[in-house]
Parts: structure tokens; C-alpha cells; sequence
């Protein structure tokens, strides 16, 4: 692959990606301002001073807005890929096993799919205690179940080709099926997978903190900013609308590297569909 | 249930055979049912299961070990499990929810008021999203690789990306504080005529609407596209049949299953997004009821709601299937 063949559309992703994690990464040197500190007024306006404004307890609203990305990136990032790990090794544990192993997986996958993310996620929360640990857990085990749907079907796909039976008949063992002969002939459905479930946590981590379920404060995260800020919108401050728009840009650069990916994908398979 | 469970063995043996589209139906509803009664031990006993005691959590710094068994006995969470499941179960399958440890109050009479609220809600952001997105979807495909095609589908991959409370607040900031044509808060009342209350949920309406109308359209264009793009249709045009009459006799049948599909899997989409879009515009409904009772771990009414909500969602997938079937000859005449 060339770099003149990524669209500029997948760039534009790639960069806003690459940019929220450089602020991340890079916060405490970036930030004018410390995480949780007092500098001004309540829900001052946007000056040379306060590049954003401060919000409702008159911290700064650009130096929240960084550290706040280290968290949510952080969160979103560890419940993906523990979402990933769960739900392939599972999947493709059912699709090289079959018989009753992947009976009683895909079952229970089905159950818990049968009930709302979301809703799942604010029974669960409602018992176990808040921290950010059992937080990135839960996120991950309810998206897993997505993960496993997935990566059964393909799995599947791969698991009846030859080359599967040819190792299994040299006497390989279930593992080395999963990691050696199928993992790498499913990486290219899996990344753009990786990519959609990225932006899904994302998302509903911000929904889960604008909830006042997910991280708690003072930690600084894009969806309690918009919580914290939320009663400026009636006197027509938009200090709430920053993290919002900060979250929606970051799912959409997301969003663009995954379209991509899929296209791609698509025409390697050489299908007729466009779609 | 059925007539033919009283039958004789015999006839239960060939009512597959004779009725066999019924049978089908009949088989997606039971598994809906056992579906159910799973998904309500999955709530009930998945919570008992995790770790995290209410009774400490609730009493919080003042967590005596002698006030954490009163209130453990208060609340009956000192007999066993499963005789609080099946009490639970039996009450739930009445009507009757318990009470709520925080108010006190029974939880059946608060639901009911607000379960019709939300219905309020998702019943007008459905009849104006379904056609909208269907449409748009059709309109999509037939402008395919075209600029019409472009923007769509570039407006609705960033539609999908937008967080359902940014929507809501950019509407509320736009339309009620910098316009003052929109009320805020979406606060309904008993008293209020029908009239007043369709203003009052215009707001989270159209947030429902843009919430859902992306996804649905564009699993909409992706239904109709693999429609479009299978070897009948290529043959319907080869033999020279018009566009419109290709798309009428041999697209339209076969897209009906996908579309329905998509429908009804976005309306079960709009049960959750009631959730956030209630809890951003103060809007009295299920969503913030459960929101709130989740805060402070008021578990009669958490588990309630999210019954309820898991029953919609589980009803609603139900249908979309008992359609597909209906829709689909081969499915209906099973070999």
C-alpha cells in the first residue's frame, strides 16, 4: 500500500486521531493551566487569557479539555482493546471447537445481546461500585458481545478453508489454529471492526459520564465537562457544546479512518456490492 | 395458549406440516418468551451475583455492622435468592414492581405515568424518522455514486458520530435560548392539553429523529443496494424491463424483509435513545426515572425499568423477524 492511496478523507481522520493523542499524551506540558485548578471567575468568556472560557467553578476550560482527552482516550482505548481480546478469543475459540462449546457461547452471546448496551450497562453500574477500573471492565464485556458476533462469522469463514485442515491434520492444537492459521486471515475485517468499536466507546463512555455514571469528578473527562456545563446552556453559554463538539469530532476522525478501512476490505474480497 | 396444545399427540405431530408458516411464528414467540424470563434472571440474579452491597453503599460513612443488618432486613435481603426471584418474577408478571427504597413509593404507579410519556415521545419521533430515512435511503440509491448519494452519505457518517446529549443541547442553544421559538425544559403535566404538550416535546423529538435517522438510512441504502446489485435485477434489465418496473416487481418484494428489518431494529435503537435524550431535556419519562434511580442504587426500580426496557427491545426484534418471515415465500413454505 502507498501513502497516495489512503483518500483524503481517511488523512483528515488520521490526523485528528494523531492530534487528540499527541494532546494526551503530552498534557501536563501543553496545558496552561493544572487539571483541577481554580483560575478565574465562573463561565468567563474566551480570552487571551482563557483561550475556552472557564467553566462552572471557574477552571480553565482549553486545560480541562486536554487532560480530559488523556482520560477519555485512555478509557475508550483499554475497554476496546480488552473488548477485542475477550470477545476474539472467544468467537474464534467457538468457530475452531464447534459442537457444544460454541452452542453454549453463541447462546448466551445472543441473551446478553438481547438486552440494550446501554441499559445493560446502567443495571450493572447500579450495584457495583464506581471506579474507573470496574468501568473500562463492564464496557468492555458488554462490547464484546459485538466483537464475538463478528468474529464467529468470519472465523467460520476462515476455519473450513484447507489450510486450517491441513494443520489440524499435522496435529495442531486449537491454539495455534486461532493465532497461526486464522488470526492473521482475519486481521483486515477485525482492524476496521477495531476501529467501529473504538468509536462506540467513545461514545458511550461520554454518554456514561454525561449520565454522572462513568468517570467521576474532579477527574476532567470530554462527557462530565458537558454534564458540569450543562446549566450554562439557558443563559446562552455554549462552554457545554466544546467537550460535546470535542467528542463528535473525535468519533467522526474515527469514523473516517474506519470508512475507509471497510472500502478497502470490501474490494479485496472483490465483491460486486458496493455498499 | 394455542388450540393445539390440548390436541392429541397425533394431531400436535402434523400441525407442523399443515400450518407451517404458524408453527414458525409460533416457535419465534415461545423463543421470545424464554428469551425474556433468561433476560429477567440475567437482571435479577447477575446483580445478586456481583459483588457491592447496597445496604453499606446506601448507608454510606454511618455503615455500622448492626444498621447495615436492619436495613438488610428492612429491605428482606437477608432471605434467600431465589425465594426473592420468584416473588419478584410474580409480582413483575402482575403488574406489581414493589416499592422504591428510596421514595417508598409503589414503583408500578410511577412507571405507569411515566412509560406513557415516553411512548409519547418515541411514537412521534418514529412516525416522522421511518419515512424520512426510508426515503432518503431510496433517494440514496438511485442517485448512487452521485453527488446526492456523496452527501448523504457523508452528513449521515457524521450524524452517527455525534453523542445524542451534543445534538440535544446544540437544538436547545439554537432554538430555545438564541430563538426562544422552543421551550425549554420539555416538562409535560397532567394537565396540560394535547396541544401544549406536542410543543413541548418538539425539541427532543427532532434530537430522537436526527439520532436515528442516519443509522437507519443508511442500513436502509446498504438493504436496498444488495438488492439492487443481485442477478435478477441484472437480468431484469438484460431482458429489457423498465427501471420502474424492475425496481416494483422484483426489488420492492425482496427489499421489503431488509427494510422492515432495519426498522424495527432502529425503533428498538429509539428505546435506548429515550434514555439520554429524556435525562438532557428534563423530560418526566422511563429514561430518567431508571437514570436517577441508578444514581442512588435504588435497585426495585432499576431492575423494573430495565425489565421493561429489555421487554420493548426484545418485543420489537420479535416482530421484525415474524415480518421477514411473512415477507419471505421461503421462509414461509419451509421445505
Amino acid at each position: 500500500m502507498r501513502m497516495k492511496d489512503i483518500p483524503l478523507s481517511a488523512w483528515i481522520g488520521i490526523i485528528g486521531i494523531l492530534l487528540a493523542f499527541f494532546l494526551a499524551i503530552f498534557a501536563p506540558l501543553i496545558a496552561p493551566y493544572g487539571e483541577r485548578e481554580v483560575v478565574g471567575e465562573i463561565w468567563e468568556q474566551m480570552s487571551s487569557q482563557y483561550l475556552l472560557g472557564t467553566d462552572n467553578l471557574g477552571r480553565d476550560l482549553l486545560s480541562r479539555m486536554i487532560y480530559g482527552a488523556r482520560t477519555t482516550l485512555f478509557v475508550a482505548l483499554a475497554a476496546s482493546v480488552l473488548s477485542f481480546s475477550i470477545g476474539i478469543f472467544l468467537s474464534f475459540t467457538a468457530a475452531v471447537t464447534r459442537g457444544i462449546v460454541d452452542q453454549v457461547l453463541s447462546r448466551f452471546n445472543d441473551l446478553m445481546m438481547s438486552v440494550p448496551t446501554l441499559i445493560f450497562a446502567l443495571v450493572v453500574l447500579a450495584v457495583l461500585p464506581q471506579n474507573i477500573w470496574i468501568l473500562i471492565t463492564v464496557m468492555a464485556v458488554l462490547d464484546s458481545t459485538r466483537v464475538f458476533r463478528l468474529g464467529r462469522a468470519v472465523a467460520l469463514d476462515v476455519a473450513v478453508m484447507e489450510f486450517v485442515e491441513a494443520a489440524r491434520l499435522r496435529g495442531e492444537g486449537s491454539m495455534w489454529i486461532i493465532f497461526r492459521e486464522i488470526l492473521p486471515n482475519t486481521l483486515s475485517p477485525l482492524l476496521a471492526e477495531f476501529g467501529l468499536r473504538f468509536a462506540f466507546s467513545i461514545l458511550f463512555l461520554s454518554t456514561l459520564s454525561f449520565l454522572g455514571l462513568g468517570i467521576q469528578p474532579p477527574a476532567a473527562d470530554w462527557g462530565g465537562m458537558v454534564k458540569d456545563n450543562k446549566d450554562g446552556i439557558i443563559f446562552g453559554i455554549p462552554a457545554a457544546l466544546i467537550p460535546g463538539g470535542a467528542i463528535a469530532a473525535l468519533a467522526i476522525c474515527v469514523n473516517l479512518v474506519v470508512d475507509w478501512l471497510l472500502r478497502r476490505t470490501s474490494s479485496l474480497k472483490g465483491g460486486r456490492g458496493d455498499a | 395458549m394455542t388450540d393445539s396444545d390440548t390436541d392429541k399427540l397425533p394431531a400436535l405431530l402434523g400441525f407442523p406440516k399443515r400450518y407451517p408458516f404458524l408453527t414458525l411464528i409460533l416457535q419465534r414467540l415461545g423463543l421470545s418468551v424464554i428469551l425474556l424470563f433468561a433476560v429477567s434472571v440475567l437482571i435479577f440474579a447477575g446483580v445478586e451475583a456481583l459483588p457491592g452491597d447496597f445496604a453499606s453503599t446506601y448507608l454510606g460513612q454511618s455503615a455500622t455492622p448492626q444498621a447495615v443488618a436492619n436495613i438488610r432486613q428492612d429491605l428482606g435481603l437477608d432471605r434467600p435468592v431465589t425465594t426473592r426471584y420468584f416473588e419478584w418474577l410474580g409480582g413483575a408478571l402482575h403488574g406489581d414492581f414493589g416499592t422504591s427504597w428510596a421514595s417508598k413509593q409503589s414503583v408500578t404507579e410511577q412507571i405507569g405515568r411515566r412509560l406513557g410519556n415516553s411512548l409519547f415521545l418515541a411514537f412521534f419521533a418514529a412516525i416522522i424518522s421511518v419515512p424520512l430515512a426510508v426515503g432518503l435511503g431510496m433517494l440514496a440509491v438511485f442517485y448512487r455514486n452521485r453527488f446526492p448519494d456523496r452527501l448523504i452519505n457523508v452528513i449521515s457518517l457524521a450524524a452517527i458520530s455525534l453523542p445524542e446529549f451534543f445534538i440535544g443541547y446544540l437544538l436547545i442553544l439554537f432554538f430555545s435560548v438564541n430563538l426562544g421559538i422552543a421551550t425549554f425544559p420539555a416538562t409535560v403535566y397532567d394537565t396540560m392539553s394535547f396541544g401544549e404538550r406536542l410543543s413541548a416535546i418538539a425539541l427532543p423529538t427532532a434530537t430522537l429523529v436526527l439520532v436515528v435517522l442516519a443509522h437507519m438510512m443508511r442500513m436502509t441504502r446498504a438493504a436496498i443496494l444488495s438488492v439492487m446489485s443481485s442477478a435478477y435485477m441484472e437480468t431484469a434489465e438484460l431482458k429489457g424491463l423498465s427501471a420502474f418496473n424492475a425496481i416494483v416487481k422484483h426489488a420492492a418484494p425482496n427489499a421489503i424483509a431488509p427494510i422492515v428489518n432495519v426498522v424495527a431494529l432502529n425503533l428498538a435503537y429509539l428505546v435506548v435513545g429515550v434514555v439520554v435524550v429524556e435525562v438532557v431535556f428534563v423530560y418526566p419519562g422511563m429514561g430518567q426515572y431508571m437514570v436517577d434511580a441508578v444514581t442512588v442504587r435504588d435497585m426495585p426500580v432499576v431492575q423494573a425499568c430495565g425489565l421493561i426496557f429489555a421487554a420493548f427491545y426484545i418485543l420489537l426484534n420479535m416482530l421484525a423477524d415474524i415480518i421477514a418471515i411473512a415477507a419471505n415465500p421461503r421462509l414461509r413454505h419451509p421445505r
